[in-house]
């Protein structure tokens, strides 16, 4: 029996008009005449957003993903999987629906060179591919040699372990070998770096994994800065889960490193006592992914200045940046960040080729942080444009209040689990 | 024959129309679409969710409007919903509301 509700009434008249959308009366502005060719650099959270969500956009656009990985392992999560909660299938993810469902091209091969002249980009295996909007979201690459000692050979006894994939196994596995009683450094960098609450939600994960099974070991933080991401928020749950357990030490109380020796498994800071440890995390400082450095699209600190309505270099045109590689502060450098940056390019690139206005971006941040598997917090933002460039909408955004209930945090970290499945399917599914 | 033409065309113009409206091909090229965007990273593109996050897919634009006014003035619990609901004049919240309203 079916009964007209106001519900069914408001579906039903929803279908029609878009049902006479396509009849010639165009409720929409779908960019469906738009034509051209898109470029994409890189598969992660930013340039698979893009690719998406211009396929979604406008149909017309030829979009090629180029990306040297056949699948991609997110940084998110990843260290829920040094705390045993996932394995590295569960983070794993595939492009077969960018290909298949969405129609992108996705070339699995390394961009050597770009031509900004000439609008092409050539590939290590020979093709050069010509476009009319090539977009770059290369991601990090780290300063080697800014930390004496640490380089790409160590990073192997000493895994940074901030590109996700065998550098996370390594760090899993050294956890695993470790002795109970042992010491494990985690050493993050000065700002800014990707993820910037990563290195505290690394530390949670490691001691839940810890308290389990080596309850007498120790986790120092090595930090190069004097505060970060969450800070109270953090402490307030190291508190709740694992008293005593992590220590931070913060930049002028000796946390900044300056040297380490693979070796001996010893950190140096710039001042105070050398430390050994059992396990040793050196996240270095970073830039931006190498394509961008080598296109000339990087400043002198090695990030990437936008303009941050489109996303397209101030330095070459029709190039986009976006993602970590972006100067797109006050967003952070996250996975979240990116897929919003991306989502907004596509909106730019969309609209430059099918001749319309873009309309006016809006941009999002939604990061939530695994204390505990029952214990989740968050920090949001929204964003939009003003003449200055990006600014927070003030009023909203911020992070979760200290004073929540066992119940709020337990809701939060299950949100945090609904949060992965949606962003990574909004993504690549 | 040209009528008859134009009804094929119609149709099968409709027919493409809904079944990429249905598979979540289409997109659109407005503001409502763009602010949608943000909200599609946790509730899923087309506002479908595959996990614990609430689907918003076809809800009625009344539903969705209330609620964000109800997340922004505190007046109904959320975890981080008031944060966002915070970041939208009345006018955003009615797009986005018309937006997932009208996905499927």
């Amino acid at each position: 029996m079916s009964k007209l509700t106001r519900r069914n009434f408001i579906r039903l008249t929803g279908t029609i008009s878009a049902a006479t959308s396509v009849l010639g009366w165009p409720m929409v502005s779908l960019a469906g005449k738009a034509s051209g060719r898109v470029v994409i650099i890189g598969g992660g959270f930013g340039g698979a957003s893009c690719a998406k969500y211009l396929r979604r956009l406008a149909p017309g656009i030829e979009v090629t993903l180029v990306e040297r990985n056949t699948s991609f392992i997110t940084c998110p999560f990843s260290n829920a999987v040094l705390g045993g909660l996932y394995n590295i299938d569960y983070i794993t993810q595939s492009y077969d629906a960018l290909r298949e469902v969405y129609g992108v091209n996705v070339i699995h091969d390394n961009a050597t060179t770009i031509n900004p002249a000439a609008k092409k980009v050539a590939l290590a295996g020979g093709a050069a591919l010509p476009y009319d909007h090539l977009v770059i979201s290369p991601g990090i690459d780290f300063q080697w040699g800014a930390i004496e000692g640490y380089d790409e050979t160590a990073s192997e006894t000493i895994p940074h372990a901030w590109k996700a994939g065998l550098q996370t196994l390594i760090l899993h596995r050294q956890l695993e070998q470790m002795q109970d009683g042992g010491v494990v450094i985690i050493a993050p960098p000065r700002n800014p770096f990707r993820c910037p609450p990563g290195p505290y939600e690394r530390a949670s994960m490691i001691a839940h994994y810890l308290k389990q099974t080596k309850p007498k070991s120790k986790i120092l933080i090595y930090d190069a800065k004097e505060k970060f991401s969450k800070q109270p928020l953090f402490e307030q749950g190291w508190q709740a889960l694992y008293p005593g357990m992590i220590e931070w030490i913060k930049e002028s109380d000796g946390g900044a490193i300056e040297r380490v020796d693979a070796k001996t498994m010893t950190v140096y800071p710039t001042f105070g006592d050398p430390q050994k440890a059992d396990v040793i995390n050196l996240i270095p400082p970073q830039k931006a992914g190498a394509i961008a450095q080598a296109a000339g699209l990087s400043n002198d600190d090695g990030w990437c200045p936008v303009n941050q309505r489109t996303f397209e270099s101030t330095v070459h045109k029709s190039i986009h940046v976006i993602g970590d590689a972006a100067i797109a502060s006050p967003m952070p450098k996250s996975g979240f960040a990116a897929s919003s940056e991306g989502k907004v390019c596509a909106t730019a690139i969309a609209a430059s080729l099918s001749g319309q206005e873009m309309p006016e971006p809006s941009y999002v941040n939604t990061c939530y942080s695994l204390i505990g598997p029952k214990y989740g917090i968050s920090v949001a933002a929204v964003y939009r444009m003003e003449d200055e460039g990006i600014v927070s909408v003030k009023g909203a955004g911020g992070v979760s209040p200290a004073d929540a209930t066992d119940a709020f945090r337990g809701d939060e970290a299950r949100y945090a689990v609904g949060w992965y499945k949606s962003i990574t399917s909004d993504i690549w599914g | 024959m040209q009528t008859s033409m134009r009804t094929l065309v119609i149709t099968m113009a409709s027919l493409t129309g809904l079944l990429m409206v249905q598979s979540g091909h289409t997109g659109e090229l407005t503001r409502g679409a763009m602010l949608s965007a943000s909200c599609e990273g946790c509730h899923g593109t087309n506002g479908h969710s595959p996990g614990s996050i609430p689907d918003i897919s076809g809800k009625s634009a009344e539903f969705i409007r209330i609620s964000m006014e109800e997340f922004r003035s505190g007046g109904r619990a959320s975890t981080v919903m008031a944060r966002h609901a915070k970041g939208y004049t009345d006018d955003e919240i009615l797009l986005i509301a018309e937006y997932f309203a009208n996905r499927k």
